[in-house]
């Protein structure tokens, strides 16, 4: 094994990169590298592949997995919870690319503005973002409370006689921890517009508007086609996230009432965890990583693009 | 009156009402937060006669105390303080080994291994529970704090080779060549020179991993069954199930859990956005 392989094209880009390594000492990154490589496929990518295999198994967690072939999919896909759970997880993508992307963008041009106390605004909106999700859902789950919580305390006061259940309503319960989750993401989503607009000139906005642009089209013609690099990864960003959130749903409402507040990967985590079905459980993480997978590829497409070029 | 004036008048009044907008949509995000920190400060009788929203009668601290002790946030506070500051040095000092590696070296399989570490990051936590929960029950490292040190190591090792690759490629080669030149061998450059340089990006880093680490529940769920071992996350989870505990002392709880990252965030603001935007944007 050689430390450089040629590769002809390489040679006329400029050298951002290191020197290459003298190839008498071709093993040295592969000395830096070696702990870490190793501990991350151990740890991440060889689990990863191993849930393949487990999901084609009957495992319960205590008896040696026998391989049963798809039969775990084609119970997945019968089974009435797994499409609740795909809506719901519908609705979690849909509610993260709108909500948090609008408000965040919006706040940033706002706040890229200097509005008096932009500082404490923007603390505002991403401390939510430090805060564990386990206590937001704690918290939001005691403002949802329908007894003495504080919406249906405020609805009472209005003269609401029947205020609604929230996280006890299975129509609502959905959207109650959605609300949660959004107002934990907006401030991430806001910060990361405030760093897409440091890379935007001023100067193009003021040009544009000298030429007639009024604000709406300045944004829409100028700036707006200028951040999409940061739209990308935002909505990207987002959807993935949106897929793996699980704490929430976990601490508010377990997926209930009657599964209707169902993700799946809280409904992974119960099957595989409190009903032992862990071959099932597998099954589950499988498809939900294969829904996932897509958005990961833009991911990497759009932020390592540059480096796969030549 | 001239159109001039005019529109800067309409102008002026836009603006009043875009900042009147901003401040309400501001108060409106902190209403958990004060919901949370009035919940705390009241006690569970006066909430239960006369509702949330009314006058407190009394304020108390005592919620905060009952958390403290009846809730078991006395032990669960530190052993999060035990699973996160190793797991963050670990992870900081392995993924700048990685990163100083894929940043200066050009080697057979460099941009599969670098493909490797960004896919891995984004994965859904799901496709790794079980085999993780296998393989620490197969070396006996289940329901230990070693079992969530290792697995966020090796877990957050993805994102922090990332930034700091991106990073450590921003810096000029010619001072790591001077080194060279000066008979530095590799390890000595990455030592003295690479990780010196490369403290920035660590400290944005540090901040947004401590966040991210302390504030795990899943991995916690998973890996620790004993209460003893518990972190304050799946700690306050715990205090959830059982109904004989108040809404306020929960409340309460949750906020103590919280003070360490606001602190962290409050002492660390600048570092903590910059670590941030590091991940989403290339370096």
């Amino acid at each position: 094994m050689t430390a450089t392989p040629v590769i002809p094209a390489e040679k006329a880009r400029p050298a951002r990169r290191a020197p290459r390594a003298r190839s008498k000492s071709w093993w040295v990154p592969y000395v830096f590298l070696a702990i870490p490589l190793a501990m991350f496929l151990m740890w991440v990518i060889g689990p990863m592949i191993y849930s393949f295999y487990l999901s084609l198994t009957n495992w319960d967690g205590v008896s040696a997995p026998k391989l049963i072939g798809l039969r775990n999919y084609v119970r997945l896909f019968n089974d009435r919870v797994f499409w609740i759970a795909i809506a719901n997880n519908a609705k979690w993508v849909v509610s993260f690319i709108t909500a948090p992307v609008i408000l965040g963008l919006a706040l940033a041009m706002v706040l890229n503005r200097n509005i008096p106390g932009a500082k404490g605004i923007k603390s505002a909106f991403y401390s939510p973002y430090i805060i564990a999700p386990v206590v937001i859902g704690l918290i939001w789950g005691w403002m949802y409370q329908p007894a003495n919580g504080l919406f249906n305390s405020v609805l009472r006061a209005v003269g609401v006689t029947d205020p609604p259940g929230w996280l006890a309503d299975p129509r609502l319960a959905t959207w109650c921890i959605i609300a949660a989750a959004i107002w934990r993401q907006v401030g991430y989503v806001m910060t990361l517009y405030l760093a897409g607009l440091q890379g935007v000139d001023p100067s193009l906005i003021d040009a544009s508007m000298v030429d007639g642009a009024n604000p709406w089209q300045a944004f829409r013609h100028v700036i707006w086609p200028l951040l999409s690099p940061v739209t990308v990864v935002v909505v990207v960003i987002s959807i993935i996230d949106s897929l793996r959130s699980f704490d929430l749903v976990f601490v508010m409402t377990r997926g209930g009432p009657a599964n209707s507040s169902s993700v799946l990967a809280n409904m992974m985590y119960i099957e595989a965890f409190n009903n032992y079905k862990m071959g099932y459980g597998a099954a589950i993480a499988v498809v939900l990583f294969l829904i996932s997978a897509g958005f990961i590829f833009i991911y990497l497409w759009q932020t390592l693009r540059s480096e796969l070029e030549y | 009156m001239t159109t001039a004036t005019s529109t800067n008048r309409t102008g002026a009044l836009q603006r009043a009402m875009l900042y009147v907008i901003v401040y309400a949509l501001t108060l409106l995000w902190l209403v958990p937060v004060i919901t949370a920190l009035i919940t705390a400060l009241r006690t569970n009788d006066d909430i239960l006669a006369r509702g949330f929203w009314s006058a407190p009668t009394v304020f108390t601290l005592n919620n905060f105390v009952l958390a403290w002790t009846r809730g078991g946030l006395a032990h669960y506070l530190p052993n999060s303080f035990i699973i996160t500051l190793p797991s963050l040095v670990f992870t900081l000092f392995l993924s700048s080994l990685a990163a100083y590696a894929l940043s200066r070296f050009r080697f057979r399989f460099d941009r599969l291994i670098l493909f490797i570490f960004v896919a891995g990051m984004m994965l859904p936590f799901q496709i790794l529970l079980l085999p993780v929960f296998r393989l620490m029950n197969a070396i006996g490292l289940y329901n230990t704090y070693w079992a969530l040190i290792i697995f966020h190591t090796a877990f957050q090792l993805g994102f922090c080779t990332f930034v700091l690759r991106n990073y450590m490629r921003t810096i000029p080669g010619e001072i790591l060549e001077a080194a060279r030149m000066d008979g530095c061998n590799e390890f000595r450059v990455y030592r003295q020179i690479m990780l010196p340089l490369t403290l920035p990006a660590m400290a944005a880093l540090a901040t947004l991993e401590f966040t991210w680490i302390f504030n795990d529940f899943l991995w916690a769920l998973i890996l620790i069954q004993d209460d003893a071992l518990k972190p304050v996350t799946t700690g306050l989870a715990a205090l959830r199930g059982q109904y004989v505990m108040d809404w306020t002392v929960i409340v309460a709880g949750s906020l103590i859990a919280t003070v360490p990252t606001v602190l962290v965030f409050l002492f660390l603001q600048r570092y903590f956005i910059a670590g941030l935007t590091l991940g989403a944007t290339k370096g």
